[in-house]
């Protein structure tokens, strides 16, 4: 994972396949305007697989659907940012061109299986759409490529279940059904947005390993997005870390997990209850997620931080590497060196105060 | 309270290893069913046998947990031993009380005693009413008129909780999803109840939410000795809370141990693929996992013989005995406190997990049937030309 050094409107390079730069996407709704991402950026090479994780309400599914430009503008507003994807900046293809980037060269896995199929068509129309769609081939062949999908992702009797439809279907095959859809165009990328979480254990099982060995063996590379840092840690090379519609870290998976740099990393981490001795209490990050109305001004995480000090509160960290450190990036004061940091000087100076009265009340009575 | 009677005690367990603690609760041989009705005529067709035969017995204040997966029964059994369902057949003797036996009127007053939290903190309290008469509400119904009383013992239970005292004009849109849950708890604790059915109580919530949540319960369990049956699909949740862990698949337990037990020495293959399935959060841990191929069977046509016998990769390796298939396996005691429904408990060891986890094939069958000829064709080189 590299960050984008490169300046507006100048492709990443050919190795990378998806670069994110500085996306900002906001919903403007009836009490106000909520930026659910703001100022996001990352990239994935060719191949590689990545992890966004982070909790309700932190973006990271915004950041997925404005990748696949799939968020109904209004509400939502892509405020600013360069999604460059193969070469080209995918904000501004128009939208024919975007519909054949979609479903074709970028896939998406949903998490609900039982609302994301259609009903009323059977399993392999609906894997074979997307074939017959873009490779404009006969009904015939899309039909035959999502029998061969079918069989690919473990599902027995392929034939008979692809003249099937999704009702007659448990949810972990659904979820099958959603991968052999999802790869059936060969894409380059594959998004999936927590495709096991409506899953039980033993089939999230099944499904995470016909994910990674499907992955290899296409070569796609792979955007997962998880609450789940178990998931993360089992599936993926490279992991982002989201919170309020920020990265607030990033790095190779085992930099993350392992070592992590970031408060709310850490704190998310010793929050899950594996591995912690009888008796004693969890690990807690106190308080709730901001307001998206009133976001902090500086950190967004310094209300809930436990190491928070004087920068934290006015002044908002860049995500950078720290200076021993050069695989991971992180958004937090305490890796800056302190010269870097902004000091009291630097603090805005207060707002002037008003040394003569704007409006003056004198011997008001009440009659 | 009585103690059971030595001949009808289903099952030990920390009940019998620990005799200075009394048994709350019993369960024997707990059936619920529901009818299936079909035709024209709506005749009874079949039953969904959502609990088949469950006994288990809770100690005061222990944490029992209760593990499966979709549709296993655990919900079920939760809600049936509080009687807000009746079951098919079978007891629940809470605090030496049959609750077959009682009137409505004692089933009323015994409720006090016995609560329940529900997963979804967003459906489970009604967005029309303030939080005093969402926690009030039971209140209510015990028969506290006096609002003084009511609003005085609704405040003490939102700061018990960790909320503030001045909530209770505030309706349930105003709180998060965490505080929601917290309310939730309020109005199971308002009543001071003995025993409390956490169904899914954390399940709903982001881990940072969760631990708090975690946090509390075990907190109230110190401060008023609460018993929790917790129900939970969540296996590190499940580790962390409970003294005891009972796995139940298709409407059965099929192994109920302490908890360090349960985890470290698993006997039933059921809990050993559960136990393999938790993904874990050290990215340096690439363990095999033993996949189970298909999915749960219908509880409307539960398998033959032990249940599991359809997805059981030990009875493969055992060569398909013959009685996996026809009989029904005993809940019988292994060890002290340690029970399991399989005929080959025994047989169950480290290297027969990782030789069965080791054979397993990249692509795990969606379904029961035929796993082996399923081939594994690349991706690039069948597809449609692209034109």
């Amino acid at each position: 994972m590299t960050d984008p050094v490169l300046g507006p409107g100048v492709p990443p390079p050919p190795d990378v396949l998806l670069e994110v730069r500085d996306l900002r996407t906001y919903f403007h709704v009836m009490d106000g305007t909520v930026p659910a991402v703001d100022g996001v950026s990352f990239s994935i090479k060719r191949g590689e697989t990545m992890g966004l994780v982070g909790e309700s309400g932190c973006g990271k599914s915004v950041t997925s659907l404005s990748i696949m430009r799939l968020l109904d503008i209004p509400p939502a507003e892509i405020v600013s940012g360069e999604i460059w994807f193969d070469g080209r900046d995918l904000l501004r293809l128009p939208e024919s061109e975007m519909r054949e980037v979609r479903g074709n060269d970028i896939t998406m896995i949903f998490q609900e299986p039982m609302t994301s199929l259609n009903p009323v068509f059977t399993i392999g129309d609906q894997i074979g759409e997307a074939v017959v769609q873009h490779r404009h081939v006969s009904k015939k062949a899309g039909l035959d490529r999502a029998v061969e999908m079918l069989r690919l992702v473990g599902i027995p009797g392929p034939e008979r279940r692809a003249r099937q439809y999704p009702h007659e279907m448990s949810g972990g095959m659904r979820q099958r059904v959603m991968i052999a859809m999802a790869l059936a165009c060969d894409p380059k990328l594959v998004v999936a947005d927590e495709p096991t979480t409506a899953l039980d254990v033993t089939i999230q099982a099944q499904i995470l390993e016909l994910i990674k060995a499907l992955q290899q063996e296409s070569g796609a590379a792979l955007l997962l997005i998880t609450h789940d840092l178990a998931v993360v840690a089992e599936t993926v090379q490279q992991a982002a870390v989201m919170y309020a519609g920020k990265i607030v870290e990033t790095g190779s998976v085992e930099d993350v997990i392992l070592r992590p740099k970031h408060p709310y990393t850490e704190g998310l981490l010793r929050s899950i209850p594996s591995h912690v001795p009888k008796g004693q209490r969890l690990n807690v990050i106190k308080g709730t997620v901001p307001n998206p109305f009133r976001m902090p001004t500086g950190c967004r995480f310094e209300p809930r931080c436990p190491y928070a000090f004087e920068p934290c509160h006015d002044f908002e960290p860049p995500l950078a590497a720290p200076p021993a450190d050069h695989s991971q990036q992180v958004a937090c004061w305490l890796h800056v060196p302190e010269a870097q940091r902004p000091g009291r000087a630097a603090v805005a100076p207060a707002p002037p105060v008003p040394t003569e009265a704007f409006v003056q009340v004198e011997s008001v009575t009440r009659q | 309270m009585s103690a059971p009677p030595a001949s009808t005690a289903p099952v030990t367990g920390a009940a019998a290893s620990k005799p200075d603690r009394e048994v709350l609760l019993q369960i024997q041989d707990l059936v619920k069913y529901y009818p299936i009705m079909g035709g024209v005529l709506r005749r009874h067709v079949g039953d969904v046998k959502a609990v088949d035969g469950v006994s288990l017995d809770l100690s005061k204040g222990e944490v029992l947990g209760l593990v499966g997966e979709s549709g296993c029964g655990k919900t079920t059994l939760g809600r049936t031993v509080l009687y807000l369902q009746k079951p098919t057949s079978g007891k629940v003797v809470f605090d030496g009380r049959d609750m077959s036996t009682l009137s409505g009127r004692e089933l009323r007053r015994i409720r006090k005693r016995m609560q329940i939290i529900f997963q979804d903190p967003y459906g489970s309290l009604n967005p029309r009413m303030p939080v005093l008469d969402i926690i009030g509400e039971g209140l209510v119904a015990q028969g506290i008129s006096d609002s003084r009383v009511r609003i005085k013992k609704v405040e003490d239970a939102l700061e018990t909780v960790g909320l503030r005292r001045d909530y209770t004009r505030r309706y349930p849109h105003e709180f998060s999803g965490g505080q929601r849950q917290r309310i939730g708890i309020a109005r199971a604790l308002v009543l001071e109840p003995d025993f409390i059915v956490c169904d899914e109580a954390v399940s709903a919530l982001d881990v940072s939410i969760q631990s708090q949540i975690l946090n509390l319960l075990l907190d109230l369990r110190e401060a008023f000795g609460f018993t929790y049956l917790f129900i939970a699909h969540n296996l590190s949740v499940i580790e962390y809370i409970s003294d005891r862990v009972g796995v139940m698949y298709l409407g059965k337990l099929v192994e109920l141990a302490d908890t360090a037990e349960t985890f470290s020495n698993p006997r039933h293959p059921y809990t050993v693929a559960l136990l393999s399935a938790i993904p874990d959060p050290d990215p340096r841990v690439h363990k095999k996992r033993l996949v189970l191929k298909g999915d749960v069977p219908s509880p409307a046509a539960p398998p033959s013989g032990c249940r599991f016998h359809t997805r059981c990769w030990l009875r493969e390796q055992l060569g398909n005995p013959e009685n996996c298939s026809t009989e029904d396996p005993p809940f019988r005691e292994l060890s002290t406190g340690h029970r399991v429904a399989c005929h080959y408990a025994e047989q169950v060891s480290s290297e027969r997990v990782s030789s069965a986890a080791a054979k397993a094939p990249a692509v795990v069958s969606a379904d029961v049937g035929d796993v082996a000829e399923i081939p594994f064709p690349s991706l690039q080189q069948p597809g449609p030309p692209p034109v």
